[in-house]
């Protein structure tokens, strides 16, 4: 985010075009709306701030608060990038991306490394986020609690008075039906030591990125209108018992397109004998690995020729 | 009151509480003190305010007038309704207990029963499975539900069984006071005769101070020490229960006392 972007005024620009859309599809006062609430959870990491969610031109489900986030953050001078599934082009990955591209004509990469402004929905890319970054994640259901306590006034107290006992009641029901903790998604963290915070659908493998991370970590749920935030080298903990610790997901396959055997892995069948292989979810991360070993096939052909 | 001078002090007292809904007055002055493994039952009839002093006492609800003092392990004697949200709770889910009438209201019906009984040591920081595991079987067998139904979620038990893995939930944390709403009504005679055996044994065995509302005088007989009679709001007479049993003074209580079928 550039600084005009930051101190634009309340009105938008007069333009020559009547039709045209202000920067970023969303009014001047409600991207300062939205910042003040991202403000807010960056000051306290992990909790849910209430903001006045807007109408997308996107179903709600599709990423309505991750849009409005971006839509705030982002500036002319901003390099987009946006992951679905950790695939850079996938429906829902496509189509934010054009949409950014169309209301701000910013710059867009599938690069991760190139990349200030990440929206993303599912993944946490497998290259490691860097300083000045900003992640925006898509949520769905911000309350890490509200499949066992369904009343919001009661969830706000819990979370007010620190009473957590209700999240290990979660982890401890997966154990008794499981025998080990079976929940493999949105599993949830605590942030700074104080908030539990629901990470987004994003895999387990994916929280141990979320602890320390040097990039700003933000998170909107548009249906449920909450913004929250991780800031920058923040300890973000998975929850665990002390006999059944926080594991990451394994695989004893390693990806057939680029050899990665420490990244998220998807599992692809490719025909009706069951035939299956595993491919890197990240999509970026396994090209950028494809390429770099077919870099360093020419070198060793070109070594062996000399 | 020179008999405070040998007494210990009481667990909980209750000094001219009052309640209103919306002008209608639901309890009007009562007053009482609890000794520790005391057990007190709160009978009358219907709408006569027995749930609404309940709830007040256990800071479920704000009263309109009048303190209730309980000795905090920490602090001595504390008015509960002044106590911080954070503080009040946090009492309410470790050195008390709360049995609904209906076990549903008190459970989690979704979570299986070994989870049930551990929510309140989890939500005090115990993270180990295999401790919180043994606890809630040791809990279970107290309370003679079958330890094999661990992991089966209260929906699939018996109206008995529901009330006392409620039990088991609200004691396993070791409270000193349990207040009880009409526990046994809605369970055929017999497992209302069981469950009042293992109160009677819990009570013995933890010195555990009970409030019990009840319309039962038959359950009052049984489990309690002393009891208070309340009509209209008020509290109209208090004693011993086989005193104001067999020698009722105020004309309710002899009304009440003559209206119990004859077995």
């Amino acid at each position: 985010m550039n600084q005009t972007s930051m101190l634009a005024s309340a009105e938008p620009d007069a333009s020559s075009d009547a039709n045209e859309i202000n920067f970023a599809y969303l009014d001047e006062r409600t991207k300062r709306m939205i910042r003040r609430a991202i403000l807010k959870a960056v000051a306290i990491p992990g909790y849910q701030v209430p903001f006045a969610s807007r109408e997308m031109p996107l179903p709600y489900g599709w990423g309505t608060g991750g849009i409005q986030v971006t839509a705030a953050m982002i500036g002319a001078q901003d390099v987009l990038k946006v992951i679905d599934q950790g695939s850079d082009d996938t429906v829902n990955a496509v189509n934010i991306r054009r949409f950014f591209e169309r209301t701000t004509g910013v710059q867009t990469t599938t690069r991760t490394h190139l990349a200030t402004l990440i929206q993303t929905r599912h993944r946490i890319p497998e290259t490691p986020l860097q300083e000045g970054q900003v992640m925006v994640y898509q949520v769905p259901v911000p309350e890490p609690m509200q499949r066992l306590e369904p009343r919001e006034a009661e969830t706000r107290a819990l979370h007010g008075l620190a009473e957590y006992g209700l999240m290990h009641v979660k982890l401890y029901e997966d154990i008794a039906r499981h025998g080990h903790i079976a929940t493999t998604y949105d599993y949830p963290v605590q942030v700074n030591g104080r908030y539990i915070m629901s990470p987004s659908p994003i895999p387990k493998f994916d929280n141990p990125k979320l602890h320390r991370n040097p990039a700003l970590q933000l998170f909107g749920a548009g249906r449920e209108k909450r913004i929250y935030a991780v800031p920058p080298y923040t300890s973000v903990e998975s929850l665990g018992f002390d006999d059944h610790p926080f594991e990451i997901q394994r695989w004893n396959a390693s990806c057939t397109l680029c050899g990665s055997n420490s990244s998220f892995l998807d599992e692809v069948i490719t025909d009706d004998a069951g035939t299956r292989m595993y491919v890197c979810s990240d999509s970026d991360y396994c090209q950028a690995r494809q390429s770099d070993s077919a870099d360093s096939a020419d070198k060793a052909n070109q070594a062996e020729a000399v | 009151m020179k008999a405070n001078d040998v007494m210990p002090l009481p667990l909980l007292s209750v000094q001219g509480l009052s309640k209103n809904y919306a002008g209608r007055v639901a309890l009007q002055d009562a007053s009482f003190d609890l000794w520790p493994g005391e057990v007190l039952a709160v009978v009358g009839e219907s709408g006569s305010g027995k749930t609404t002093l309940l709830n007040t006492v256990a800071a479920r609800l704000q009263p309109d007038g009048g303190q209730v003092l309980y000795d905090t392990r920490d602090a001595g004697l504390q008015d509960v309704h002044a106590m911080s949200q954070a503080r009040r709770r946090l009492l309410a889910r470790t050195d008390w207990g709360f049995v609904h009438q209906h076990a549903a209201d008190g459970l989690r019906m979704e979570v299986s029963a070994g989870a049930n009984v551990g929510e309140r040591l989890m939500g005090l920081g115990q993270r180990n499975y295999g401790r919180l595991r043994a606890t809630a079987e040791q809990w279970l067998e107290r309370v003679e539900i079958d330890v094999a139904r661990i992991d089966d979620a209260p929906r699939t038990f018996s109206g008995g069984m529901r009330q006392r893995l409620q039990i088991a939930r609200n004691l396993v944390t070791q409270p000193r006071l349990v207040f009880m709403d009409e526990p046994t009504s809605g369970l055929d005679v017999s497992v209302q005769a069981r469950l009042l055996d293992m109160l009677r044994q819990l009570n013995q065995q933890m010195g555990l101070a009970v409030i019990i509302v009840t319309h039962d005088l038959a359950v009052a007989r049984l489990l309690a020490h002393r009891m208070v009679v309340m009509y209209r709001g008020c509290i109209v007479e208090t004693g011993l229960t086989d005193q104001v049993l067999d020698d009722p003074q105020h004309a309710y209580t002899q009304l009440l006392v003559s209206s119990v079928l004859p077995t």
